[in-house]
């Protein structure tokens, strides 16, 4: 407990320099406040920005910082250290997940106060995004987990990035696009947010999370046995 | 105390340590010579529990290294030349996430940047370090746990003159308070001026070992010494027995008539001795 609190900490001291990674954290929210008051079109959807943005958000900004993150600490060789001292991986990896589930949690919430979400709607909306959060670090945590170095991980992650997010955006325009979208737990909480006021989730949508859930945890338990957290 | 019996460790079909033994009294320096590729940093790693090994057996106060505990390792001080800084972090904040794991407070912290003499840049990003000032920090990480054992994977390489003497300074007055030092290096003069007792390793086995300026008496095979006169001459004389009346005479002679600058003995240093055991340098 004590070791996954020290890299908590770390972290947050980290934020403000670490511009890679504090982008992913305040690009989203800064948009979506900046386009909701700023850009008005007739009849266009109640929250049209926020639905969109909180879903890229949710999916873009923990797959990119938990996979910059953790390579580059397997890169510099700080993650090396932190091991000798008898900081176990679980410790680590939670210490640097509930970080980012923090700051996005952070961005969220102040993202949706700014569109006018109601209290009541508020917290089902909270919950959605929440959940996402969860599957995209344990997501981002695996290619971080694989990759060797910075570079590697950002190759990695931007096409998993793209398809998780943009596949959303693209299946409002495109059918086809649609029918393979659905099977990704980002459109299905996408399609959960449509009337935002009643945040819910149906069956189908569950079992679609819940499936994705389980694979990206089987990647992770996969890269983990395969590279561990020290390039061995 | 450190024991280490027969240890053999194998990459792929590529032995790197094969057969070492050694051990390690408490409170002394001990150095680990050898030229680059020859199993240093892997013995390190071996020791301190990074990394598995297939045979033999290693002791350190008491513990078998294979069944070393998190809370074993934590009592160790280890700073491998791939232990990383954080960059963006200040030398007190870099310092204080490991202080936050050990449970050391801000007392310890002050200590060990006094120690490695980074007091004035404790609030410096550790990126904005000179190579010297990040090494000390590391040297400072690595302290930070009290350590009973500090095992330090060359800790002046490719660091000036100045800096390293600043290092072993900082070393021996870890030693002096009972620490056990093992240390690698490729640099023959820091072995022969910091260790009390070192081994060479040459392609993972151990081709000699002893104190350091022992070691250099044992492959004095020529005997040599050496007078620089007043003006400039040097003249070479031999130290054996059958020698003995020419070279006395010699030398009192130069004495008398006040003619004698400077007298060394011609002893060979560690290089001339790893290179006259495996036919290799040192250093490249
Ligand atoms: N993880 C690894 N996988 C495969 N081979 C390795 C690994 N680590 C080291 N080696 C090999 O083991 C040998 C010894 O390496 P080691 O790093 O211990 O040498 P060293 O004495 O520390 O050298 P240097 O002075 O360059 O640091 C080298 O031939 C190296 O290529
Ligand atoms: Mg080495």
């Amino acid at each position: 407990m004590r070791e996954a609190v020290a890299v908590f900490r770390k972290q947050i001291l980290d934020t403000r320099k670490n511009r890679a990674v504090l982008i992913q954290f305040i690009m989203f929210p800064i948009m979506t406040i900046v386009m909701n008051s700023a850009i008005k079109v007739d009849d266009m959807p109640e929250f049209f920005y926020l639905k969109l943005f909180s879903i890229m958000y949710m999916a873009m900004a923990p797959i990119v910082s938990m996979s910059s993150i953790i390579s580059e600490e397997k890169e510099k060789g700080t993650l090396r250290a932190l091991m000798m001292s008898n900081v176990r991986p679980a410790s680590y990896l939670a210490g640097v997940g509930v970080y980012d589930f923090q700051c996005c949690l952070i961005g969220t919430m102040l993202m949706s106060k700014t569109c006018g979400l109601d209290d009541g709607p508020w917290w089902r909306y909270l919950c959605v995004i929440m959940l996402g959060l969860v599957i995209s670090i344990v997501l981002g945590a695996s290619i971080g987990v694989l990759a060797k170095d910075q570079m590697a991980a950002t190759s990695l992650a931007v096409p998993v990035m793209c398809l998780f997010t943009f596949l959303p955006m693209m299946a409002q325009f495109n059918d086809t696009i649609a029918k393979v979208a659905k099977f990704f737990y980002t459109q299905q909480l996408y399609l959960a947010l449509e009337d935002i006021n009643n945040v819910k989730i149906g069956t189908e949508g569950l079992i679609i999370i819940a499936a994705n859930a389980i694979v990206i945890l089987a990647f992770f338990v996969l890269a983990f046995r395969k590279e561990g957290l020290t390039n061995e | 105390m450190i024991s280490v019996t027969g240890i053999s460790k194998s990459f792929g079909d590529k032995k790197v340590l094969d057969g070492v033994s050694f051990s390690v009294e408490d409170g002394e320096i001990f150095g680990l010579l050898g030229p680059s590729g020859a199993g240093k940093t892997t013995l390190i790693r071996v020791l301190t529990g990074q990394l598995k090994f297939e045979e033999g057996s290693a002791m350190i106060n008491g513990k078998e290294v294979r069944k070393l505990t998190g809370a074993d390792k934590k009592k160790f001080g280890v700073m491998m030349d791939d232990f990383g800084l954080y960059e963006r972090l200040t030398c007190y904040q870099n310092l204080k996430v490991f202080a936050d794991i050990y449970g050391v407070g801000d007392e310890e912290i002050a200590t060990v940047l006094r120690e490695v003499k980074l007091e004035d840049a404790v609030k410096k990003e550790a990126k904005k370090l000179s190579k010297g000032m990040k090494e000390r920090l590391r040297l400072a990480r690595a302290l930070l746990a009290k350590p009973k054992v500090l095992f330090l994977d060359e800790p002046t390489s490719g660091l000036d003159p100045q800096t390293s003497s600043e290092i072993h300074e900082i070393i021996r007055k870890r030693k002096d308070a009972g620490t056990i030092i093992f240390l690698t290096t490729h640099n023959m003069t820091e072995a022969e001026k910091l260790c009390d007792h070192l081994v060479l390793l040459n392609e993972g086995k151990i081709v000699e070992r002893g104190v350091p300026k022992e070691l250099c008496l044992r492959y004095d095979h020529q005997k040599r010494i050496e007078l620089v006169t007043t003006n400039g001459e040097t003249i070479s004389l031999q130290m054996d027995r059958e020698n003995a009346k020419k070279t006395s005479s010699q030398i009192a002679e130069f004495l008398k008539e006040g003619k004698l600058s400077t007298i060394h003995s011609k002893e060979p240093n560690l290089e001339t001795v790893f290179m006259e055991l495996t036919g290799r340098k040192l250093e490249v």
